[in-house]
């Protein structure tokens, strides 16, 4: 195949290209010229300590992706009622499963030791719900059909107030639950028994 | 040229504009009110959320999509001296977004579609509520439509001429708003309106807050493209002095359009149906987008600081107190910088990837949107609407002492405003709630906050009846004085004669942005399509 008419094609392109960037120079202030050094660098240093965070200290937003049937939430075996609340697997791992619904928490208060490294898995039951425990970075959109998950620590005991945190009903503003964090050895983990009466929530 | 036409479409749609803009203006300051508590007998979570559903809606898509067109049309017949392409189908534009605030007001204002102006699904609002929303915007493409075909026709008329800068600056946004608009177009016309009228069960909320996304922020920037522009094409001629750089002015709009499309998901950075490879990428664009309005902040003081020298003000800062301060258009931009930088400040939190968790959805959000958006924008809008009026009425303005006092005024009401609220969501306060209900220590250190919040809000209710008080008077005065003056653009330092066409023209820009778009959202929208998702159903409230 003859491939000239191509390469023709191809440098008229590039040519015109080339003519599109020609013409009269550009005015531009010598000081105006230095500013615009200066915001690149201030954007770059910004941008690359965002980047560092991420990449080598694992400094992320909650983002992980995994779907579930918010309708059936009851019938999951996650979420289903006995298995809310505070978890500790067999190598000591604590995970914290809490559903939101209009307009509560399920548990509505759970309590978890200072200075450990948590993991906490929301659901929705209904619609779009999001929580925040002030002055933490616990913060999280909580999307029907979705886990959100993240894991955080608590460096200080207290008691937090858990707040719903975007609009989800007439009642949004009576949405709240609580954490309360202990001294991590004052902390024993709750005791899972199968009957029914006994599990966390109020 | 008798432009009369022409005056009578950007009086109609500013007028409209501002209508909304005086009622949501009360309905802010009823807000202010009834979230703080301190008036038990006017707390209602139904009105409040009806309310706030209204100022929202009113305030960021009626104010600024009758505001923007009506400007956008009176600059492009008076920046390329020729009449707007047929004026009959940018009445019938008119039209249709009158048509769908009308229909978007009825469920609005009786409570029918308390979803607030975001309408996450699966919360669901009447039918009638899409469809107004959707007429709005639709009528605002007409606009997007005409200004690109002036653009096209002055520059067959006037080959290898530059673009004017006023122009080139409306045509930006008009291209910006074709791009912005589809996002939330597909979550309405495939995802809502379907569910609203029960053509489909499901949605996937994952999908529709995407989607969302990509509107949400480029939005930002079509509602401040209008104030850098009177920044670039007015200030500099009102103070009596020049645009630092034609050239790059240009660069400034090119990069707002094309960085503010693919940076949308630093609005869902706490949200689980993203991945946070995604979410650095658009972090890391949503800075780049800071540095057109670092750009232009630079240029515009330079601008003035030209003026403050031209007026005899000597030394490092004696150009300031020489400037024009009562001329209300560059009143209005230094108020608005400074709002802005503080604005700015708070942006940079918001975009940060990782600080975001601390304040995402509390009250600091609309605390810095309020900066921004009622703060930078609108004071612009303002003094967009008092050079403009005196040449669309053909009457002086009533009084430029009320111009000035409600410049001030604003500003001012903004800062006591703002600055508590920013405070409130360091405490912790979620942005949406209608009253305090908790149960915990911590709220006690709110009250404060609220108070002041009070006393800003209702000076920028007076400052709001100034303004639209001031508008009505200079039309209605019966006054035999007449106005002869006519729209002047600033001038650039240095004529340009020639400019390379990437900076004359959004053909290739057009094409960056579709691959920008493709690159940043085609996979994070497919990913619906091929992961096990499970849908909602539609839920009242």
């Amino acid at each position: 195949m003859n491939t000239d008419p191509l390469k023709k094609k191809w440098s008229s392109a590039i040519q015109s290209l080339a003519e599109q960037f020609k013409g009269d120079p550009v005015h531009i202030d010598p000081l105006e010229k230095k500013w615009v050094y200066v915001i690149l660098g201030m954007a770059g240093l910004l941008v690359g300590i965002i980047i560092i965070d991420a990449l080598f200290h694992g400094i992320n937003p909650p983002s992980h992706v995994e779907t579930i049937d918010s309708a059936r939430l009851h019938l999951s075996e996650e979420f289903a009622e006995d298995n809310l609340g505070v978890q500790v697997d067999e190598s000591g791992n604590i995970t914290v499963r809490i559903v939101a619904g209009r307009y509560g928490f399920y548990p509505k208060q759970v309590t978890v030791p200072s200075g450990t490294t948590l993991t906490f898995r929301w659901a929705s039951m209904d619609v779009l719900h999001g929580i925040h425990l002030p002055m933490t970075n616990m913060n999280t959109m909580i999307l029907p059909g979705y886990v959100a998950e993240l894991k955080t620590d608590f460096p200080k005991p207290g008691n937090y107030p858990l707040l719903c945190n975007e609009y989800c009903g007439m009642g949004h503003d009576h949405m709240w639950g609580s954490i309360t964090v202990v001294a991590k050895e004052h902390w024993t983990a709750p005791v899972k028994t199968a009957s029914k009466g006994d599990s966390s929530h109020e | 040229m008798n432009d009369a036409e022409e005056k009578k479409l950007a009086l109609s749609h500013m007028w409209i504009a501002f209508g909304a803009f005086l009622i949501a203006s009360f309905m802010g300051a009823y807000q202010v009110l009834e979230r703080s508590g301190f008036l038990p007998i006017i707390e209602s979570s139904r009105v409040y959320f009806a309310s706030v559903s209204s100022h929202g809606v009113l305030m960021a898509y009626v104010l600024t999509v009758f505001f923007i067109p009506g400007f956008g049309y009176y600059t492009a017949t008076t920046s390329l001296k020729q009449p707007v392409w047929n004026i009959k189908l940018a009445w019938a534009g008119f039209g249709v977004s009158l048509l769908g605030t009308v229909l978007a007001a009825i469920p609005l204002l009786t409570g029918s579609a308390s979803v607030l102006y975001t309408f996450y699904p699966p919360i669901q609002a009447h039918s009638l509520f899409y469809v107004g929303a959707t007429l709005l915007l639709a009528g605002s493409w007409v606009w997007c439509w005409i200004m690109i075909v002036m653009m096209g026709q002055w520059k067959q008329a006037n080959p290898g001429q530059p673009v004017p800068l006023a122009m080139f600056a409306t045509v930006s946004n008009a291209v910006l708003w074709l791009w912005t608009s589809v996002g939330v177009a597909l979550e309405v016309l495939f995802q809502l309106i379907p569910l609203a009228f029960g053509w489909m069960d499901t949605v996937d909320p994952g999908l529709a807050r995407t989607l969302f996304a990509w509107t949400l922020h480029p939005i930002v920037y079509f509602w401040l493209i209008p104030a850098y522009t009177a920044f670039y094409v007015f200030v500099p001629k009102q103070a009596g002095s020049y645009i630092l750089s034609d050239e790059l002015a240009r660069v400034s709009f090119i990069v707002l359009v094309v960085f503010s499309l693919p940076i949308g998901f630093h609005h869902l950075y706490m949200d689980p149906e993203q991945a946070k490879g995604w979410k650095l990428l658009h972090g890391i664009g949503t800075f780049i987008v800071t540095l057109p309005t670092l750009l232009t902040g630079f240029a515009v003081i330079a601008s003035l600081e030209i003026a403050g020298k031209l007026r005899g003000g000597k030394g490092l800062f004696g150009w300031i107190g020489a400037l024009p301060w009562r001329n209300p258009m560059v009143l209005a931009m230094i108020l608005g910088l400074m709002m802005l930088m503080l604005g700015g400040f708070g942006g940079i939190v918001n975009a940060s990837y990782a600080m975001n968790a601390m304040i995402h959805n509390t009250a600091w959000v609309p605390g810095h949107f309020h900066l921004i958006f009622a703060g930078t924008t609108v004071i612009m809008y303002f003094a967009i609407a008092y050079y403009l009026w005196p040449i669309l009425t053909g009457k002086p303005l009533f009084s430029q002492n009320m111009a000035l006092l409600q410049l001030w005024t604003w500003f001012i009401g903004m800062v006591v405003l703002s600055t508590p609220w920013h405070i409130l969501g360091l405490l912790g306060q979620p942005r949406r709630i209608s009253s305090v209900q908790y149960n915990s220590p911590l709220t006690l250190a709110w009250d404060t906050f609220e108070l002041a919040m009070i006393v800003g809000g209702l000076i920028m209710l007076g400052s709001a009846c100034l303004f639209v008080y001031n508008l009505a008077k200079t039309q209605l005065n019966s006054t035999t004085e007449t106005y002869k003056g006519e729209v002047e653009y600033a001038e650039p330092i240095y004529p340009v004669a020639r400019l390379p066409e990437f900076l004359n023209d959004f053909k290739i820009w057009n094409w960056v942005i579709a691959a920008a778009m493709l690159i940043s959202f085609g996979y994070p929208i497919l990913q619906f399509f091929f992961m096990d998702t499970f849908e909602s159903s539609g839920w009242g409230y």
